[in-house]
């Protein structure tokens, strides 16, 4: 068990490392029975059932997804419209100056593309992507969850959290490596 | 039983019934990191330099064929009436075409579950974002003044004129703009894990910078993972229908006009098979020497093969099926001009290039309805040059053999094409080749993190985890 502090002063959290999905799996599930909120777990590819293992709802970028569906079908609609019937109306091949279905490849076209930007943005904007850094960077063995490695960490914010039993909750779920993260420094 | 017993069994049986392993030879995923980030983080192979080098150098000839083309005007193509379209449609049919096979193996085949895509995914969305910007010079200098192209953009401008929006040309521009900013999309979003695992692993100041930015500081959490995989399965309901639309309205390019040959209900159907074709024989091209040359054959394995030399041969079927069907509506129309314009196709001055689409095109895939030729990667490689070059030939044949013979007899002619044609035409295999260098290079050209969770260690409820943890009944919870 390792306990040294890494930098800084503040707490940020607890962290640890399971050596296998199913461990990291079984611990989330007890974290979320023990009524921890502020919490995350890490791993080099998303486990199937940790969401809910986790406790998470459903996740909320497919409701931006349809916004931006809708725009970019509404879009299309009177991009298409506003010139072919007011700004500029032409007899083309006989076809009336509101031929919808003449219209409609264009704003199929758009509702995809402004779905396709809301669902990427609204993605990073839900997970407070981009960010340069985070205070869960401090720990360096945290770096193994993109090659092979699977975590706990605890924020020290939530407000079950207290260092001593928080740590005891992670020794019960076969973890190793248990380690205080701290923020960075002030200075 | 776990699946790794069960592949140790009787090779027979292993065969028919038992699914063989997406990788081969129970890699770990630590393995999978070492050796996928190991190619982007090694030194440069000199193979890679005899590969770059002359690609980088015929890409070159675009700048001289396309800034003569623009400096002297489309004359300097072999084009003149008829034929007012020739090589310039073809090539962007050709190349967009292939641009197909990326976002259906990413899409497609993600919404019906193939877990197999995830080893080939990554190198076939890159393969499509470069297909695609090769397709999109075409069109762009072929307007003839191309300082005019703006005027396909619903621009507001001091004439009052506004773009057509009844003309597929211009549903076209939106569909492969479209298909292209979604596509660049839908590869970002799968590279960002990658990217962060670069990141974590990179060694220098400059690579941890570069890395770190395009990572946008992913970091593995599952909350995060949570909305991630949501957009990614929005991504690939969405990406389903704008693959099968975009060369629907390629096809409606020619299905609307009154050309006949071009004015066919079975274009959208058909040109979708046939992009999908063509676009699984590049991506088969450029991965087995790729696979090769980085010994890659834990992760594409005779099994990926197998199943892209299957599709290939559905689809080439399904071709083979529509150029068949082609001829048998225009006999059953009773249309004179119909039937002349297909009689012509098969026998008149280009039979060349219609015997060149049918037995590169409709024969050499039938080679795959063989398991010894879908396992040799030889007789593969073999017929993937032949359906990509059969697909040019096939593009061709739909878009000159219908212009050259015309309503008026006495403006018949035949299209030959000048060396500007040729070389413009050549020079953009020299862009897609040094773009596909460049990402293998300096991208991780397979997805880790799904290759990663896709082996078997990584479902937690997997066998392999209970000597492990001693704890078997937390799934029940989970569900």
């Amino acid at each position: 068990m390792t306990t040294a502090a890494i930098t800084g002063n503040k707490v940020y959290g607890i962290g640890a490392q399971f050596p296998n999905t199913a461990a990291l799996l079984h611990a989330a599930e007890k974290i979320r029975d023990a009524g921890y909120k502020k919490w995350d777990v890490f791993s080099p590819f998303p486990v199937h059932g940790m969401d809910a293992a986790m406790g998470l709802g459903n996740s909320k970028v497919s409701v931006l997804s349809l916004i931006g569906g809708i725009t970019g079908l509404l879009t299309a609609f009177l991009l298409q419209v506003i010139p072919s019937v007011f700004l500029y109306p032409m007899v083309v091949a006989g076809k009336p100056f509101l031929s919808l279905p003449a219209f409609f490849p264009i704003m199929f076209e758009l509702t995809i593309l402004f779905c396709a930007f809301a669902t990427v943005f609204g993605m990073l904007g839900i997970n407070r992507l981009p960010r340069l850094n985070h205070p869960s960077f401090n720990w360096d063995l945290l770096q193994k969850s993109t090659d092979d490695g699977f975590f706990v960490v605890i924020e020290a914010e939530d407000t079950n959290f207290s260092e001593s039993a928080t740590r005891d909750l992670l020794q019960t779920l076969c973890a190793s490596d248990i380690t205080v993260i701290n923020h960075d420094d002030e200075a | 039983m776990s699946q790794e017993t069960l592949t140790k069994g009787d090779p027979e049986i292993e065969d028919s019934v038992i699914r063989v392993p997406l990788v081969l030879n129970n890699r770990k995923y630590n393995w999978v990191t070492e050796k996928i980030c190991g190619i982007v983080e090694g030194g440069t192979p000199l193979w890679w330099w005899i590969a770059f080098i002359p690609s980088a150098l015929l890409a070159s000839v675009s700048m001289f064929t396309i800034g003569y083309l623009i400096s002297t005007g489309v004359g300097v193509w072999g084009l003149n009436h008829p034929v007012g379209w020739a090589w310039d449609i073809t090539n962007f049919v050709f190349w967009i075409g292939i641009g197909h096979a990326g976002t259906l193996i990413s899409a497609i085949l993600f919404l019906t579950r193939q877990k197999w895509r995830t080893s080939i995914n990554r190198a076939a969305e890159a393969m499509t974002l470069f297909a695609v910007m090769c397709a999109g010079i075409f069109p762009a200098v072929h307007v003839g003044r191309v300082w005019m192209a703006w005027y396909l953009a619903p621009i507001p401008n001091s004439n009052a004129i506004w773009p057509n929006f009844r003309s597929p040309l211009l549903w076209d521009v939106f569909a492969v703009s479209t298909y292209f900013t979604v596509s660049v999309l839908f590869w970002y979003v799968g590279l960002i894990p990658d990217l962060a695992t670069l990141r974590d692993r990179a060694t220098n100041k400059f690579r941890k910078m570069a890395y770190g930015i395009a990572a946008m500081g992913w970091r593995g959490a599952n909350r995060h993972w949570h909305n991630y995989e949501k957009a990614y399965l929005v991504l690939a309901g969405i990406s389903t229908p704008l693959v099968l639309s975009v060369h629907t309205v390629v096809s409606m390019d020619f299905a609307t006009s009154v050309i006949p040959g071009w004015h066919t209900t079975i274009f959208p159907p058909y040109f979708v098979a046939g992009a999908i074709f063509g676009g699984f024989a590049m991506v088969l091209t450029l991965m087995l020497p790729a696979r090769a040359l980085y010994g890659l054959h834990d992760v594409i394995t005779p099994k990926h093969i197998d199943n892209m030399a299957k599709i290939i041969l559905l689809t080439g079927t399904i071709v083979g099926y529509a150029y068949t069907m082609e001829f048998f509506i225009a006999w059953y129309s009773g249309n004179f001009f119909e039937q002349y314009a297909f009689f012509n196709r098969a026998t008149g001055v280009y039979w060349w290039a219609y015997l060149a689409m049918m037995s590169c095109n409709v024969l050499s895939p039938q080679l795959f309805w063989f398991k010894a030729c879908r396992h040799n990667v030889y007789v593969v490689f073999a017929v993937c040059m032949f359906v990509n070059a059969g697909m040019w030939f096939e593009r061709f044949v739909i878009i000159v053999t219908s212009l050259h013979r015309d309503f008026l007899p006495s403006s018949w002619g035949y299209f030959s094409p000048t060396w500007v044609d040729i070389w413009t035409f050549l020079s953009t295999f020299g862009i897609f080749l040094s773009l596909f260098l460049l990402f293998v290079r300096f991208l991780p050209m397979i997805a880790i993190s799904e290759v990663k969770g896709v082996l078997p260690e990584s479902d937690p409820h997997s066998p392999l985890h209970h000597s492990e943890t001693g704890h078997q009944d937390h799934g029940k919870e989970a569900h």
